[in-house]
């Protein structure tokens, strides 16, 4: 009886030990989260001398260079600035979402954003710190975004994405077409340049080639519905917009589909896959969409291919394809010294050294025409004056599109549908309907 | 008597009419001791476990209940909701069965590859180490590299595959447009990183085999493969059963190389190879962003998984504990009597009798089936179906 009844006794007695040690290791790491904010939130208010140290988090390249920051703990000494770098925006995207969602534990102190996320992060404005505005810095539309409905400002705008058209000069030549900037800036339409002008020069290059005008019809699309004021939400009241009966976007996408497949524009490459990349060194395609930050990529996949230049043109008039923001997190432990940083981190003087770092276009105004960014000129883009023409460019933008709650999930949609037509060859008005029943299903 | 003096201490050592000693807290300290450190000693793994694996699974069942957004966190109490949404969207069962295909084409082939080339390695080979160590070197590799390397193999218009299957006269494949195709692409990927993972597992066990019973086989004049199915298989069914449902395990999480597979990492377009992780992970950080929702899914995926697993478990139990020369007979002698009762059936229910031995494959001979094949199969008691064909099934 002993001996069958001692083993059991322990047993449970380990298990409740086990069990025991366990809760006590939870409720430990709970404790242990919830008063480190609030002790160090405690001290900061009163001393603002303290020693402290700011953390930055961007991802791909801002031009931030450890020589930039230092400028600023020259300046504070008592600033200890890290620089936290993501490799690519979707992981910062990730990381930042994650950690709002846990409270706003292990955040940086100033999280940098790309416009894209900014209608999901605006519904949740407690999450960031009201910044005090700078008046006249940046382009009105820049700060327009960032402002949410009540008028708070979550970010403070770093570079924008003023959209040009990059082409290959040595395939227009090859092909008896013009090939110099000047020429074919004007020969895709100069300054009333349209959509359809640029499909009907694209006609004349695959007239005399056989091969394909631009790289994707999503790609092309994107720099369409970013010209739209407002594509699938009502701008008033913030809802969806029935797909079904949206003609504006139904015509954009007849439009850059017919120039895609019945015209044969199209080289059907998805824009970053590996086929795209590859397109680069195959000669897929002679033109593409440029946002200013675009020219790093070109000139990443094309490598030793000579010929990439920029002509000042874009049809429909301006567009703006991405830019980011810095925000800073409600949960930090510095959020005055975070905005003040982020504040000299946006000023036109350091933009104008992130840009000669990195090429990012600068969205404050009394840069955007200065010395430094107008005499810049892009070696791998034939020498083009790429400061003098993005700054032309970025004059003719005329204002930021709507983008609400509900914008990226029924893009992705419509994006699917002109990939599914685009790369697959399914039929357009199928995979229209199809795309309307999906965006049902995915608005909020 | 006094020859027995000398064991009388040994007796009383631990004897019972030595009286009873009050124990020193030392002495108690170490009989706490013997009775307890054992489960000290593992516990760490159980805390562990605890907290990374049980508390994220209970937890997730609570997510699963309530109205989460990734942002703005804990909303309402919802109950089963969101179950029921996950399980209306399309969405999802076309995951599923996205799941189900590259399982299907990834762990099949794996396991029989890597049984295979274990049964190779575990001959006699110079530099063996070598050989055995060399399968793994995929497995080293990391997998969004291996999925970068893939993406350029399996690209559609400039990947080297179709530029090969150009050189041979082949249409080019549409690896990211056609559903089969892309599944068939993703699973290589899969098999390329498990399979010398899964080997060095097989091989392991085939080692452990005790050589005379390949000398008896030899001996009773068995070939090397009817030593690989009589003696080898059935010796290693422990381990065929952990391969099998570790590797059904993993396939039914297939994540990295889906997310690789090209720009958008959602399984294309018409999400033609979207698994159902890749979908719970656009459920939550994607458009949707309902952690609560995700959390529905995962219970889903870890309700198949298990169930899957159990089917397996079953299954490999089966086909393992046969061992010998029994299953294969047996199979070969169903096998014919289902197809003569096939026939049989066919002929029964007014089928043109002369169709019915060509479309019953297996049945071997032209001549339609004799009525005497079907007595041996005992119809069950109280059937009395008109069609045997019911009864032998």
């Amino acid at each position: 009886m002993l001996s069958s009844t001692r083993p059991r006794r322990t047993r449970r007695v380990a298990a409740a030990t086990a069990g025991i040690a366990s809760l006590a290791l939870l409720l430990g790491a709970c404790s242990g989260d919830a008063e480190n904010p609030g002790t160090t939130e405690g001290g900061d208010e009163e001393m603002t001398d303290e020693e402290i140290t700011l953390t930055v988090a961007t991802f791909n390249d801002f031009g931030y260079t450890d020589e930039l920051l230092a400028q600023y703990s020259e300046e504070n000494p008592n600033v200890t600035i890290e620089h936290v770098k993501a490799a690519e925006s979707g992981d910062a995207r990730t990381n930042l979402t994650t950690k709002l969602a846990a409270g706003g534990e292990g955040l940086a102190d100033i999280e940098a954003i790309e416009v894209d996320w900014l209608p999901e992060l605006m519904q949740y404005p407690t999450l960031f710190s009201d910044l005090p505005p700078v008046d006249g810095r940046w382009v009105d539309w820049k700060v327009q975004q960032a402002t949410t409905p009540e008028g708070q400002l979550i970010g403070y705008g770093t570079d924008i994405g003023p959209e040009a058209i990059c082409y290959r000069s040595d395939l227009l030549e090859a092909a008896g077409l013009p090939s110099e900037r000047e020429d074919v800036a004007e020969w895709i339409g100069g300054e009333g340049a349209t959509w359809d002008s640029y499909f009907e020069a694209g006609k004349e290059y695959t007239e005399a080639t056989g091969d394909a005008w631009f790289d994707s019809a999503g790609a092309t699309f994107q720099g369409m519905v970013n010209q739209l004021d407002a594509a699938y939400e009502d701008p008033e009241s913030g809802e969806a917009t029935d797909l079904a009966t949206n003609t504006q976007v139904k015509d954009l996408y007849d439009q850059v589909l017919s120039a895609a497949v019945e015209d044969d524009l199209s080289a059907g490459l998805e824009q970053w896959g590996d086929d795209w990349r590859a397109g680069f060194q195959n000669d897929a395609f002679a033109t593409m969409l440029c946002p200013s930050w675009m020219t790093g990529p070109i000139e990443e996949n094309a490598g030793n291919v000579e010929g990439w230049d920029i002509a000042d043109v874009f049809p429909g008039g301006g567009g703006n394809w991405g830019g980011s923001f810095l925000t800073v997190p409600a949960s930090g432990a510095n959020t005055e010294a975070a905005a003040e940083l982020a504040d000299w981190l946006t000023s036109p003087e350091i933009q104008t050294q992130a840009f000669e770092n990195s090429g990012t276009f600068p969205s404050q105004i009394e840069v955007q025409q200065s010395d430094e960014v107008l005499a810049y000129v892009n070696d791998f883009m034939s020498g083009a004056p790429a400061g003098e023409i993005f700054a032309t460019r970025a004059q003719s933008i005329d204002g930021a599109p709507f983008k609400g709650a509900n914008y990226f999930a029924i893009h992705a949609e419509v994006q699917n549908a002109i990939n599914r037509v685009d790369l697959n060859n399914d039929d357009p008005e199928k995979s229209w309907e199809t795309a309307v029943t999906d965006a049902q299903n995915v608005i909020q | 008597m006094a020859l027995l003096s000398p064991t009388k201490p040994a007796h009383a050592r631990g004897g019972p009419d030595r009286p009873p000693r009050r124990l020193g807290f030392s002495q108690r300290l170490g009989r706490l001791d013997v009775k307890l450190s054992p489960y000290l000693y593992i516990s760490p793994f159980f805390l562990l476990f605890a907290v990374v694996g049980l508390f994220p699974l209970v937890y997730t069942a609570i997510v699963s209940l309530y109205d989460w957004n990734l942002l703005g966190g804990q909303g309402d109490f919802v109950g089963m909701a969101n179950y029921v949404a996950v399980l209306q969207q399309p969405l999802f069962w076309k995951s599923v069965v996205n799941t189900f295909s590259i399982f299907l084409f990834s762990s099949v082939p794996q396991v029989i590859m890597a049984i295979t080339i274990a049964a190779l390695l575990d001959q006699n080979l110079r530099a063996a180490t070598f050989w055995r160590m060399g399968v793994l070197v995929p497995f080293v590799v990391a997998p969004v590299a291996i999925s970068m390397i893939f993406g350029r193999l399996y690209a559609d218009q400039y990947g080297f595959i179709n530029e090969v299957l150009g050189l041979v006269g082949v249409d080019p494949v549409a690896w990211h447009g056609d559903r089969l195709a892309s599944h068939f692409a993703i699973s290589t990927m899969v098999n390329y990183r498990w399979t010398g993972y899964n080997t060095l597992i097989f091989l392991a066990a085939m080692q452990a085999v005790p050589r005379e019973l390949y000398e008896a086989a030899v001996i009773d004049g068995a070939g090397r493969v009817r030593q690989f199915f009589s003696v080898t298989v059935p010796q290693i069914r422990a381990t065929v059963i952990f391969v099998v449902i570790t590797s059904t395990v993993g396939g039914m999480q297939i994540f990295d190389e889906v997310r690789m597979y090209d720009a958008q990492g959602l399984g294309g377009p018409n999400r033609d190879w979207m698994t159902t992780v890749v979908y719970l992970y656009d459920v939550a950080w994607g458009n949707q962003k309902s952690f609560g929702r995700a959390a529905a899914v995962a219970w889903l995926l870890f309700l198949l998984i298990v169930l899957i697993g159990m089917f397996n478990f079953l299954l490999t139990q089966r086909i393992a504990t046969g061992g010998g020369r029994g299953p294969k007979v047996s199979r070969r002698h169903t096998k014919r009597l289902l197809a003569e009762a096939r026939a049989a059936a066919a002929s029964h229910d007014g089928a043109v009798p002369s169709a019915a031995p060509g479309g019953t494959p297996g049945a071997g001979q032209g001549s339609p089936p004799p009525p005497p094949s079907i007595p041996p199969v005992p119809p069950p008691a109280g059937t009395q179906s008109p069609n045997p064909g019911e009864d032998v099934r």
